[in-house]
């Protein structure tokens, strides 16, 4: 979806550094940020918490038809990945061996660009995970 | 369930497939016009209509669409309001319909599922069902429907040893079941060959694993009992209507083999209605991808967790078996213009229990069932229905 530049741009920080949040009371953590403990609900106690960088393959495939702002990455490979605290994350996997490219694969994240929008060129920056 | 009886006491659909010759308004219309014809009542006695629809806005321009089918079948100033759940939007609208109807608040309602999804190019199609994802943290990162199904397909093989080949055979039945509906997109039988060698999309999911892009509507017209005794001669009685939630991004779920909202869904429904799965005659359950047929059969109870697949392989589920499954053909077979699918299933559903499906009606079937999801199952519901003449 094309996105303007403020929305891009509000959730850098987290897509950056991959922030997420940690809860005191159920001792949880969760990404993307939450503002309310989806397991103690009220009497959650948030704060911001940095997820760990690495991980393993908890699921994978290779997407052959990319939505719109994707034209010039088909085919690329999409995963779910565990990451050491437990918390899975969608990602692409890039810079891989297609054989290295499978479940319980260990995986570290990287600082990419993610998709170019519009007719100005727009580029959104995120997380990617390679194989270790 | 609770509150006053409630039955469909009419049904009609549009046929399902590429309409370039109609637009979005003439589908709802067509479909409604065939189930208030159906159910013998006069315009005049209809109180208020709910719309599902998923994404008119992105795939045509155009929203508003609750006024836009009151206007357009001439049923102004009828109150008439437009839900959304993406691909769960028809069964929210028949679950909105059956509450008015229950808690007495009206006694005549039409019910309507639309979509018009074929007048976009499709990698916007594939953007605009991506926002029946989590838009920020699934479609941003290149997320597409049929990559989400693949990451939990991968997920059910590895844990259960579920095969591409079993997933194909969910494909073969349900376009042998879509070859006897005359309102469905896909009217050829196909074999385990053309869908093992069609094209990846999202490996293991293939091409032919996949539900098609469709233009169509479906309509029901529900009746409170004292109507529906009065006015019709096959009432189909709602005897659970239910639906649950989970994380609307997929990697936010404990497990990915399974559906939690289906599971719930589920278990509320057969304590409404007092029976159990293996009471089910007939059953139309959401294989937007041959995999989510698999998983819907076990979150269901028509098999135990991980027998999926050996079931199907078995020809478990086609008509004639214990448990007919898509006898419409499906999601895959029929098509799934997103929105209507939910009423579309429960159309199905009617005719069958009513013994008018003709060239695949399920002998002396009494109860059916029908499983609708929306998203990646961030939404799912399940309505029983019962013949009751
Ligand atoms: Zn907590």
């Amino acid at each position: 979806m094309t996105e303007g530049i403020a929305r891009i741009w509000r959730n850098q920080r987290d897509r950056y550094n991959l922030i997420g949040t940690h809860c005191e009371e159920c001792k949880n953590d969760f990404f993307p940020q939450r503002k309310i403990c989806p397991v103690c609900r009220r009497k959650g106690k948030l704060k911001e918490k940095q997820m760990p960088t690495t991980g393993k393959i908890y699921s994978f495939t290779l997407v052959t038809g990319g939505p719109v702002g994707f034209d010039y990455e088909t085919p690329y490979y999409l995963a779910i990945v565990e990451l050491d605290n437990k918390v899975k994350i969608l990602t692409q996997i890039v810079d891989s061996d297609d054989d290295k490219v499978k479940i319980g694969q260990p995986v570290k994240a990287m600082f990419r660009r993610i998709q170019t929008h519009g007719e100005e060129g727009l580029i959104a920056y995120g997380y990617k995970f390679k194989v270790v | 369930m609770k509150g006053r009886d409630v039955y469909v006491i009419g049904a009609g659909m549009s046929s399902f497939g590429e309409h370039w010759d109609s637009s979005l308004r003439e589908l709802i219309v067509d479909a409604a016009i065939k189930a208030i014809a159906d159910s013998k009542i006069e315009g005049k006695q209809l109180q208020a209509v709910y719309g599902g629809c998923m994404a008119s806005g992105l795939f045509a321009g155009q929203e508003h669409v609750g006024a836009l089918i009151a206007d357009y079948l001439g049923l102004n100033p009828l109150p008439s309001t437009r839900l959304e759940a993406a691909c769960a939007s028809g069964s929210v609208a028949m679950r909105n319909g059956i509450m008015a109807i229950a808690s007495g608040f009206y006694d005549v309602v039409a019910v309507g599922g639309v979509e018009k999804m074929t007048d976009v190019s499709t990698e916007m199609a594939s953007t605009t069902l991506g926002g029946a994802g989590d838009e920020e943290w699934e479609l941003f990162n290149g997320a597409t429907f049929p990559a989400l199904y693949a990451l939990m397909a991968r997920r059910h093989m590895l844990e259960y040893g579920t095969t591409e080949e079993q997933m194909a055979m969910v494909a073969v039945k349900n376009h042998a079941n879509a070859a006897k509906n005359r309102y469905a997109q896909f009217q050829k039988e196909i074999t385990i060959d053309t869908v093992m060698k069609s094209q990846y999309v999202a490996s293991p999911l293939k091409l032919f694993d996949c539900s098609p892009l469709t233009d169509g509507a479906a309509a029901v017209i529900l009746a409170s009992g004292d109507v529906a005794k009065k006015i019709c001669e096959k009432p189909i009685k709602l005897i659970a209507s239910s639906q649950a939630s989970d994380s609307l991004a997929l990697a936010n779920r404990a497990s990915f083999s399974s559906l939690r909202a289906t599971q719930i869904a589920a278990k509320e429904a057969f304590t409404q209605a007092g029976i159990k799965s293996k009471d089910v005659d007939v059953a139309e359950l959401h294989d937007c991808f041959t995999i989510a047929e698999l998983m819907a059969m076990e979150d269901l109870g028509f098999c135990e967790k991980g027998k999926s697949g050996k079931m199907v392989e078995a020809g478990q589920t086609k008509i004639g078996s214990d448990i007919p499954i898509n006898t419409s053909g499906g999601l895959k077979g029929c098509g799934h213009p997103v929105g209507a699918t939910g009423v579309k299933q429960i159309v199905e559903i009617a005719w069958q229990l009513r013994g008018e499906a003709t060239g695949r009606q399920v002998k002396n079937a009494e109860i059916g069932l029908t499983h609708n999801v929306g998203g990646s199952g961030a939404t799912a519901v399940v309505h029983l229905l019962k013949k009751d003449f």
